[in-house]
């Protein structure tokens, strides 16, 4: 049973596989600076096609025309969603894309069950290390596959926002109970004991995944928006650590090394978006938002305090200011606003103004969002600024511009300790002189509270949607330049 | 390998994704998403076995739908990484 380099060695594959997990790991030390992520991205795939290349043609491969056929299927299915999204669908198709990898992980696992209890015989025992695994393999891969859909339909806006009963954590606990005890039946085999056949047991594999995809869904159908760069950070840990349990199933290295780095990037992510949003994964996962203070005090504190501006006004603003702080939020990505935000900042930079963008690690709804918009949009790297680095230098600017954003420059976050974003680390915009903000109305956003820098002295409301005020904006700057 | 060594590889692989990892910056966290989501089409290898082997019927039908999805998720990953990218290294008037 040998491929075409099969007569070689075993420690040939087992090199292979080291050069190829060495590549993976400089590809993501390339991501550490934008001029380099580009090639470290294409480090990365090298890795991939080394991998996957030396394995094909290591083993034998029975079925070459049905293994051609399904990777003809899949590189023209990935090609084609890669090149026909555009910018503002991302999330939602890394969100598709994470599914894919646990789906295809639990598929593997059941593969290599269905291939272990079949030739074993009735009597003998599959290791527990390897029953173990798939069942992880197997629980994993299927949260992530249909958790994914989910995450993917929200984010497409084909599915409602949060969706909430009452009793939900239970029924999550009955559907990973089902799971667990369907994955310990796995392990302990009680069939190859007596003179059932081990093969009857596959189905319990099967209900598992049943199991796990229920649980996937529900779990995260009750969470909505503004939690969805947590979701998709966490989708991201278990696509790897589904890989990675899988290698533990086929034991192989490659599939462990590749998949316990994804892992750890995922985890890493998810802490961040959880911090920056000053809660618990726990909380994100099975709390959501507590409802708001009564309706009336909301109306209270903006009445007779806002005031409304124009893009005259604005524009005679940007005339003398020197430095410029934009804050973009969802709303630009909702309201493609990006072009329009870039020219301005451009148009700006042109006169000798200072401009930086001012992006929340949260503001989107995946980590990352507003910045890939705005490279996009051609605004250099150096001029997205993160929240810590840009905070202290709010005193000194002149004017900022919050642009469909709203829980992230909410000064409550710091003033009041019993607000549902206490904690928060927010972006400090009201420390500037003047603060524009462009926003459809004063209704609140995902947190459901209101915002009480709408109704600050140096603050002026800009009505509207983004890109019709970002465009007006810059025509009207056009006209005076 | 024994269970224990590949749990070693486990640990370790986990310690240093960990310190690659935290030192990428915010702006490049989506392509950093899309980028390793590809890596995690690695899984992929598991598949072209199970594809390949031919065993069973079973395992055939498992192993074609994890190829099509896992190799979906490699090249359309790398390649939205790619794109993204592409945008980040380019200087304003290029």
């Amino acid at each position: 049973m040998a491929g075409v380099l099969g007569g070689l060695p075993d420690s040939v594959l087992s090199f292979a596989y080291l050069v190829a997990a060495t590549l993976f790991v400089l590809g993501l030390r390339g991501m550490t600076h934008p001029r380099t992520a580009a090639r470290g991205n294409l480090v990365s795939a090298a890795g991939m096609v080394l991998a996957v290349g030396i394995t094909v043609l290591w083993f034998d491969i029975l079925s070459p025309l049905v293994l051609l056929a399904a990777l003809l299927v899949g590189a023209a299915i990935g090609t084609w969603l890669a090149v026909r999204v555009e910018t503002t669908e991302m999330p939602q198709l890394v969100g598709l894309f994470n599914g894919f990898g646990g789906g295809a992980s639990a598929l593997v696992a059941g593969a290599e069950l269905v291939d272990r209890f079949g030739s074993v015989g009735s009597t003998a025992i599959v290791p527990y290390d390897v029953t173990a695994a798939a069942a992880l393999a197997g629980i994993i891969g299927a949260v992530t596959f249909w958790g994914s859909l989910v995450a993917a339909g929200k984010l497409h806006g084909l599915l409602e926002g949060s969706i909430r009963y009452s009793g939900e954590q239970g029924v999550k606990l009955v559907v990973l109970l089902v799971a667990v005890l369907a994955g310990g039946y796995l392990v302990v085999q009680p069939g190859s004991f007596g003179a059932v056949p081990t093969a009857d047991w596959v189905p319990v594999y099967w209900l598992l995944v049943f199991a796990a995809s229920v649980l996937g869904v529900l779990l995260v159908v009750p969470i909505g928006g503004a939690d969805m760069p947590v979701v998709i950070a966490l989708l991201n840990s278990l696509s790897g650590l589904a890989a990675a349990t899988t290698g533990f199933v086929l034991d192989n290295s490659a599939l462990i090394i590749a998949g316990t780095l994804v892992g750890a990037s995922g985890f890493i992510l998810t802490t961040i978006m959880c911090r920056s949003m000053n809660r618990s994964l726990a909380d994100v996962l099975f709390g959501g938002f507590e409802e708001s203070a009564p309706g009336g005090e909301e109306v209270d504190i903006y009445e007779g305090h806002v005031m409304s501006t124009s893009p005259e006004e604005v524009e005679m603003l940007l005339d003398t200011a020197r430095r410029v702080v934009i804050v973009p939020g969802y709303g630009m990505a909702v309201g493609q606003a990006q072009h329009a935000v870039a020219e301005l900042a451009e148009l700006l930079v042109a006169d000798g103004v200072e401009v930086v963008f001012g992006i929340h690690p949260v503001a989107g709804r995946m980590p990352g969002h507003m910045n890939v918009l705005l490279a996009e949009a051609n605004v250099p790297y150096e001029q997205m600024k993160e929240l810590e680095e840009v905070n202290p230098t709010f005193p000194g600017t002149d004017v900022v511009i919050v642009t469909g954003a709203n829980d992230v420059v909410n000064p409550s976050a710091l003033t009041d300790e019993s607000s549902p974003i206490a904690g928060m680390p927010v972006l400090h915009v009201w420390e500037a002189e003047t603060v524009v903000v462009n926003k459809r109305s004063l209704s609140p956003g995902y947190a459901g509270i209101p915002n009480p820098l709408f109704a600050n002295d140096n603050t002026y409301m800009l009505f509207g949607d983004a890109r019709e005020s970002m465009q007006a904006l810059v025509s009207e700057y056009k006209r005076n330049h | 390998m024994t269970f224990v060594e590949n749990l070693t590889l486990f640990v370790l692989a986990g310690f240093v994704g960990y310190e690659v990892i935290t030192k990428i910056p915010a702006t490049l966290h989506t392509p950093l998403i899309s980028g390793t989501n590809a890596i995690s089409g690695i899984t992929l290898i598991g598949a072209v076995l199970a594809a390949g082997s031919g065993s069973s019927t079973l395992a055939t039908v498992l192993g074609f739908l994890a190829v099509v999805m896992a190799t979906a998720n490699v090249v359309g990953g790398y390649l939205v990484s790619h794109f993204m990218l592409r945008n980040f290294g380019r200087r304003r008037g290029d």
